[in-house]
């Protein structure tokens, strides 16, 4: 039985038995990591909040057949600002459903771990929120994955005047080939600076219907990528839901 | 493999949660080895324990109804609910039935509940149409409730699902507070995580008031 110690961001919790939670870890060294956290639902648990998503932890934790065990956690940061802010909160569970999704055990991946620290931190730190983090972190996400959408011509055919982007081809394509959401220079101008090293400056963006466009088209290309759902956003993002409003009931 | 009765039972057995296959049989051959009137009692509460039990129309606690079960025409309200004595302006929001019970062994509360069955988890496909939110707003008004608790976990799900409630109830003229945070009694400080004690500190309060 080897010890090792790793920092990690928790990314999702579930239940084991009594007071058990197998913790899902995007660890820096080890890529992402299935552990168990002994009597953590415990309210005398040593443990207490620290392994809660999307907590920045460093951990002991020694090797098991299956699981891992934790056997220690400290915080690194514990983004309090992100726990009390819906908005915020939502960003930062959209960005640990990604990376869950994105991550596999027994892949090393230093890069992913360290631009979701670099985007939890910059979730927690910066005010206003900034609106565009979510879509900036799925594209750079999808570059590093060797998927980067193809902005600068037509993908099927390379014209340099494109008219549409489609999430599924994953890049924009021309008026004879056209599919997918019509898209207009500035959305596509956006994605390039997000994705051509001017992320800051394209964080600092305000909300608009340019920066909405580009989250959007970012979760649609990286849902194609992953062949699946991406809940948190589709959840969250109509809070109130309609429906959901006091007057609506009166 | 065996007699067809035993297998159903078994089965039956092994879909309970954290019954395996193996454990569905140990059940089995134990029941099988009681005295009848021992199996039978635990068949006959389990019969009168589904056709007692409800949710309660109100607050989704559990209700029991008198014996006789209940009809879908007329869901009953649980003990909570029905007593005149509670307050009716103050309503506790909490995730599960279990809640309820947690938190009236404290002894500190005589207001009304309101279970949500649930917490928001976006990463279980859980959102806040799936919680008896609906149903809680509606009884805001004609209860003449002034005072919304939100008593969900500490936890990442129980702080959404407590913001989110906030978020909805902010314009409403009511007043919406959350329990407090902090150190559990008989525990150390040392162990105590950055969120708690942050908490704790924050809602430190006078001594000798």
């Amino acid at each position: 039985m080897s010890l090792y110690r790793e920092e990690a961001v928790v990314l999702r919790t579930h239940k084991l038995g009594e007071a058990d939670r197998i913790v899902v870890l995007m660890t820096g060294g080890r890529g992402k990591v299935r552990a168990v956290a002994k009597g953590i639902r415990k309210t005398k648990s040593r443990f207490g909040g620290r392994l809660e998503p999307p907590g920045h932890v460093s951990l002991l934790l020694y090797e098991g057949r299956n699981l891992d065990v934790i056997s220690q956690a400290e915080t690194v940061d514990h983004h309090r600002p992100i726990r009390e802010d819906l908005d915020r909160m939502t960003d930062a569970l959209a960005l640990v459903e990604a990376v869950d999704q994105v991550a596999q055990e027994g892949e090393t991946n230093p890069p992913l771990f360290k631009m979701l620290t670099g985007a939890l931190r910059v979730l927690g730190e910066w005010d206003p929120r900034p609106a565009l983090l979510v879509g900036a972190f799925y594209w750079k996400l999808l570059a590093l994955e060797g998927v980067a959408p193809v902005v600068d011509g037509c993908v099927r055919c390379g014209a340099p005047d494109t008219v549409s982007f489609d999430p599924v081809e994953g890049g924009t394509l021309c008026r004879e080939h056209r599919r997918g959401t019509p898209v207009e220079g500035e959305t596509l101008r956006l994605i390039q600076r997000i994705l051509g090293g001017q992320l800051a400056a394209a964080l600092g963006e305000p909300p608009g219907p340019t920066v909405s466009t580009v989250s959007h088209l970012a979760t649609s290309t990286l849902e194609a990528h992953l062949e699946r759902r991406l809940r948190t956003l589709h959840l969250m993002r109509e809070v109130p839901g309609p429906g959901l409003r006091f007057t609506n009931l009166a | 493999m065996y007699a067809n009765a035993v297998q159903e039972l078994i089965d039956e057995l092994g879909r309970l949660p954290g019954i395996g296959p193996k454990s569905a049989q140990r059940i089995a051959f134990h029941l099988l080895k009681l005295a009848p009137e021992d199996a039978l009692r635990l068949a006959r509460s389990i019969t009168v324990a589904k056709e007692r039990v409800s949710w309660c129309r109100r607050c989704f606690n559990i209700a029991e109804s008198a014996a006789g079960g209940v009809s879908p025409d007329d869901p009953v309200e649980c003990e909570i609910c029905r007593d005149s004595r509670r307050d009716g302006t103050v309503v506790c929001v909490v995730e599960e039935p279990r809640d309820v019970v947690a938190v009236e062994k404290t002894r500190e509360f005589r207001g009304r509940y309101h279970v949500l069955q649930g917490a928001i988890s976006p990463i279980d496909g859980v959102g806040p149409d799936k919680l008896r939110i609906r149903e809680l707003l509606a009884r805001l008004d004609p209860e003449g409730i002034t005072e919304v608790i939100l008593c969900t976990n500490p936890n990442i799900e129980g702080d959404a699902t407590a913001l989110y409630l906030s978020k909805l109830l902010k314009d409403l003229p009511l007043q919406v507070t959350r329990i407090a945070s902090g150190l559990p009694v008989g525990g150390d400080l040392e162990y105590a995580d950055e969120v708690t004690l942050g908490r704790a500190l924050e809602g430190r309060r006078a001594v000798g008031e």
